[in-house]
């Protein structure tokens, strides 16, 4: 008997951790909280700007802010804000994901103009991570749809980051002589057909590419591939610039709603100017994303490599809501490549 | 529904044990606002969209594949586990050997590990580069982002069911049925398909059937292994947050009712033919 | 459809069952019995034990230091006293309601009453995300009520009630389904004689009725509290991913997974699967106990 008596003790200890106790919620002590709702990438370069921001702020005003992050696809990541997550500013990767959110009356609809540059404070591309010493021979776009080549992306509808990716390979295909959207489909279609994973978000596709060892080129955010090689060390894999890429200029935006109802409009938008200064454009730096102001891009100029870089603004796709419609709404051409 | 039930609200014979008010009341209402209310919800989300809309999103090729592929592979997932869930019960039940009893309540561990946990340790086995993936890679298998590595994770979380609800019937049966068989000059293997198989039939369906319902709907050990590709490797649920996330709510609403119609179906069907099986054995 | 599969565990044996000998003339040739017993060992072993083991090699594969410092990460800190708290209602409703939900569908003899267990049962076959999916529908910023609540000050989705309802609802059926079968065979004898003899309803209850299904009950509990811990799919749609709020430890587990840091990753996911081994040996521990009580 008394052994069972010692596994019923052991029983009512696991009751009594499920008991229903009234636990309070956890207050943390800060003047202010700001919730930034971010996309893949960016981890860990918000912890650092987070870090140095709130220093800042505490050193000129004397208070403390707190910082929350929640990262994921771009996508997914302005439904949340729309569905009510209480985001004081939103960090995401492209700037028709704002959009939408700013169609939903949550963000005036001249956010783009509120901040320098396009509201983007630092801008990025898009290169291949291959395996060490290329073991496939990639090169450039073309090789993408060679026979054999496995390559790693994730999907559009969900990620910005594969919009980025996808968009480029337009921009290649396009460029090449007797170029033309139907070449340019046919070659993304045949790209898609070497696609083996389609992960929801880029980081996923980063973890597939390098942690799981599947598929032979990872099409990746410029500062994805930097940190992969950082994260494995640089025995691991080689980054590959292609001949054409596409400027990829990540926005942010307070979201006026949010920073209205909880009055913190004046830290939030503070926030996002810090990523304006030296300092904040230092940050992104070493964190591989392109600086925007000219004397840090002079300090940086020999970690990013020089791109033929093309603009969402290019006649080939008319801004962002002009290729979101074209490619990747319902029924857009991305839908015709899985659909067939 | 609950209509229904409120109109029917006073027991059918009074019974001396009090509290049926408070208690009726009080299940009604939780039903109601945890279950009822939350999936009417769902059904009058989809119904704000025209028929050939509701038509056009459950016939597109991707949202068929993808209910094709929840539905198969967790069919064949329940099949598979039918097959060596009777011969886990077989071991368990029939002979004593060194180790059974671990053997035992390593049954359960699907039914407690969190499916997370089971969905990044299955990635991490069956990967190119994990422990089992290795072993496979040069016979040019692999398991991981491919349709088989779901079929796996589905594998994984079915097997407690079947077990566990055939065990306590294959214990309880009585042995004299079989001794008898044996006895009038039955082979064994004859006693086994003629004697211990119907009886013991009704608890495998119901086994199969709990398998499968869970199979169907599994996300969380899925999505890590799965390779997520739309028409190959997408499960039904899966689709059901990338439209969610496309903010296409009705679309993602119409798949769950669909998948939610097909899965009682499924289970209704079932469980008829276990009523039938059990009427014909005379077993209840 | 019954979702019984533990009642019916519930209501075997003390799981000690008379070991068939070799002679015996319900036995198989020893041929047979050992091809049985290798084939259920080798698919246990590859199936179940193999991803139970790689759990924890991976989790130590950077020594004691690291395994210790990934769980007391603040981030990692959080996220278990939110799964704790969320574990908490979610038991603690289940098994109020639960209770009373057993009374009424055992008790009593009612119309509808098939339909009302069916009911209960429902949310057993409903995929977790579509749980998640429905309370983001009703309480989300575009949702049937959310406007009204966000005018009000209350945050449902995205925060710490959305993921309880979600959560709650997909481990509704975990207590309820353990005591009905238990107290349907109980009858209201009991009962009927305590009331009878002057006890009040509530005494009742707590005099006769609980301490006859207490095992049973503690053993509902236990499930509805692993699933609760480890619940993935409807709690990631409700969640919002936001670090050192919203997130549970299956949510950390991913974001971890996600930056690189796959041995803390599997650290965190250590204590979910020791969890689950406890539950398990807590099982087996009540399995006997119930045997014991109501052996047939």
């Amino acid at each position: 008997m008394s052994f069972s008596f010692r596994r019923l003790a052991f029983a009512a200890l696991i009751a009594a951790l499920a008991a229903p106790v009234a636990a309070p919620q956890p207050s943390r002590a800060a003047d202010v909280d700001i919730l930034n709702v971010s996309y893949d990438p960016t981890r860990e370069l918000y912890v650092a700007i987070n870090k140095a921001f709130a220093e800042k702020y505490k050193a000129e005003t004397g208070k403390t802010v707190a910082f929350k992050q929640s990262h994921g696809g771009s996508g997914k990541q302005a439904r949340s804000v729309i569905d009510g997550l209480d985001a004081d500013v939103v960090t995401l990767a492209l700037a028709y994901d704002i959009d939408a959110i700013a169609d939903k009356g949550l963000i005036a609809a001249d956010w783009q103009k509120r901040l320098p540059q396009n509201a983007s404070p630092y801008t990025s591309t898009i290169v291949f991570l291959v395996r060490k010493g290329n073991p496939k021979g990639i090169k450039d776009w073309g090789d993408l749809v060679k026979p054999g080549v496995q390559v790693i992306t994730p999907n559009p509808k969900t990620s910005g980051g594969a919009r980025w990716n996808y968009l480029a390979a337009w921009a290649w295909a396009l460029k090449q002589p007797g170029g033309s959207p139907e070449t340019a489909k046919a070659f993304v279609g045949n790209l898609y057909k070497n696609v083996p994973v389609l992960d929801t978000g880029a980081r996923g596709s980063t973890v597939t590419f390098t942690e799981r060892g599947v598929g032979d080129v990872l099409l990746a955010w410029e500062n994805e591939a930097f940190l992969s090689k950082k994260e494995f060390g640089d025995d691991k894999f080689d980054i590959v610039v292609p001949s054409i890429s596409i400027l990829a200029e990540p926005p942010v935006a307070v979201v006026d709603k949010v920073v209205d109802r909880k009055g913190t409009r004046a830290v939030a938008e503070e926030y996002l100017k810090f990523l304006y200064t030296k300092e904040g454009q230092d940050i992104a730096a070493q964190n591989f994303y392109r600086p925007r102001d000219p004397e840090v891009a002079k300090k940086y100029e020999n970690v990013f490599p020089k791109v033929d870089l093309v603009t969402i603004d290019d006649p080939a796709f008319g801004g962002w809501r002009n290729a979101q419609k074209t490619h990747f709404s319902d029924g857009g051409v991305f839908d015709s490549i899985y659909t067939n | 529904m609950a209509s229904a039930i409120l109109t029917a609200a006073a027991p059918r014979q009074r019974s001396a044990v009090p509290g049926f008010g408070i208690t009726f009341g009080l299940t009604v209402l939780w039903v109601s606002l945890i279950v009822l209310i939350p999936l009417a919800a769902l059904f009058l989300k989809t119904a704000e969209l025209t028929p050939d809309r509701i038509l056009a999103i459950l016939t597109a090729p991707r949202t068929l594949h993808a209910l094709k592929i929840s539905f198969g592979l967790s069919l064949a997932a329940a099949a598979t586990n039918l097959v060596f869930g009777a011969v886990i019960v077989w071991a368990l039940v029939r002979y004593e050997f060194p180790g059974r009893r671990v053997l035992d309540a390593l049954v359960d561990i699907p039914f407690a590990l969190p499916t997370a946990v089971a969905g990044i340790a299955l990635t991490d086995l069956y990967a190119a580069n994990g422990w089992i993936g290795r072993l496979l890679a040069p016979l040019g298998i692999t398991v991981a982002f491919t349709p088989l590595g779901i079929f796996i994770a589905m594998v994984f979380i079915g097997l407690p069911f079947v077990v566990r609800t055939v065990q306590p019937v294959l214990e309880d049966l009585d042995a004299d049925l079989e001794e008898a068989a044996a006895t009038l000059g039955a082979g064994r293997w004859t006693t086994i398909r003629r004697v211990v198989l119907p009886a013991v039939l009704p608890a495998f369906l119901t086994g199969f059937a709990l398998a499968f319902a869970r199979g169907v709907g599994e996300y969380g050990s899925v999505i890590f292994i799965a390779g997520n590709l739309p028409n190959v490797s997408e499960i039904a649920p899966l689709l059901i947050v990338i439209r969610l996330e496309e903010f296409r709510y009705a679309d993602a609403t119409t798949i769950a009712c669909a998948m939610l119609v097909a899965s009682f179906a499924l289970l209704f069907v079932i469980n008829a033919l276990q009523r039938w099986s059990q009427n014909r054995t005379g077993r209840l | 459809m019954s979702m019984s599969v533990p009642a019916e565990v519930a209501a075997m044996p003390a799981g000690i069952e008379t070991p068939a000998l070799p002679e015996d003339i319900r036995s198989e040739p020893r041929a047979v019995r050992w091809v049985v017993i290798g084939l259920a060992t080798l698919f246990l072993g590859l199936f179940i034990m193999l991803p139970l083991v790689n759990v924890f090699t991976q989790a130590f594969s950077k020594g004691w230091a690291a395994y210790g410092a990934a769980l007391v990460d603040a981030d990692a800190l959080a996220a278990i006293e939110l799964t704790l708290i969320v574990a908490a209602i979610s038991v603690g409703a289940n098994t109020v309601m639960g209770l009373v939900m057993a009374w009424t569908l055992t008790k009593f003899e009612f119309r509808g009453k098939s339909l009302l267990i069916t009911l209960v049962d429902l949310p057993f076959s409903v995929s977790p995300v579509i749980a998640g999916l429905v309370f983001v529908l009703l309480f989300g910023a575009q949702g049937t009520f959310g406007p009204w609540l966000i005018d009000h000050g209350w945050k449902i989705v995205f925060a710490w009630p959305g993921i309880a309802l979600a959560t709650i609802f997909v481990t509704f059926p975990f207590v309820a389904r353990e005591l009905i079968p238990l107290m349907q065979e109980q009858g209201t004898q009991e009962e009927e004689a305590a009331v009878t003899l002057g006890a009040s309803g509530l005494r009742t209850f707590l005099r006769v009725t609980l301490p006859n299904v207490k095992w049973a009950l503690l053993y509902g509990v236990l499930l509805c509290n692993a699933r609760s811990m480890g619940e993935f799919g409807a709690v990631s749609v409700v969640s919002g991913h936001v670090r050192g709020e919203t997130n549970t430890m299956p949510l950390h587990i991913e974001i971890l997974y996600n930056e690189y840091q796959f041995q803390a990753s599997f650290a965190v996911a250590s204590l979910l699967a020791l969890l689950a081994v406890v539950t398990l040996l807590a099982k087996t521990a009540l399995e006997a106990r119930i045997g014991r009580r109501h052996g047939h």
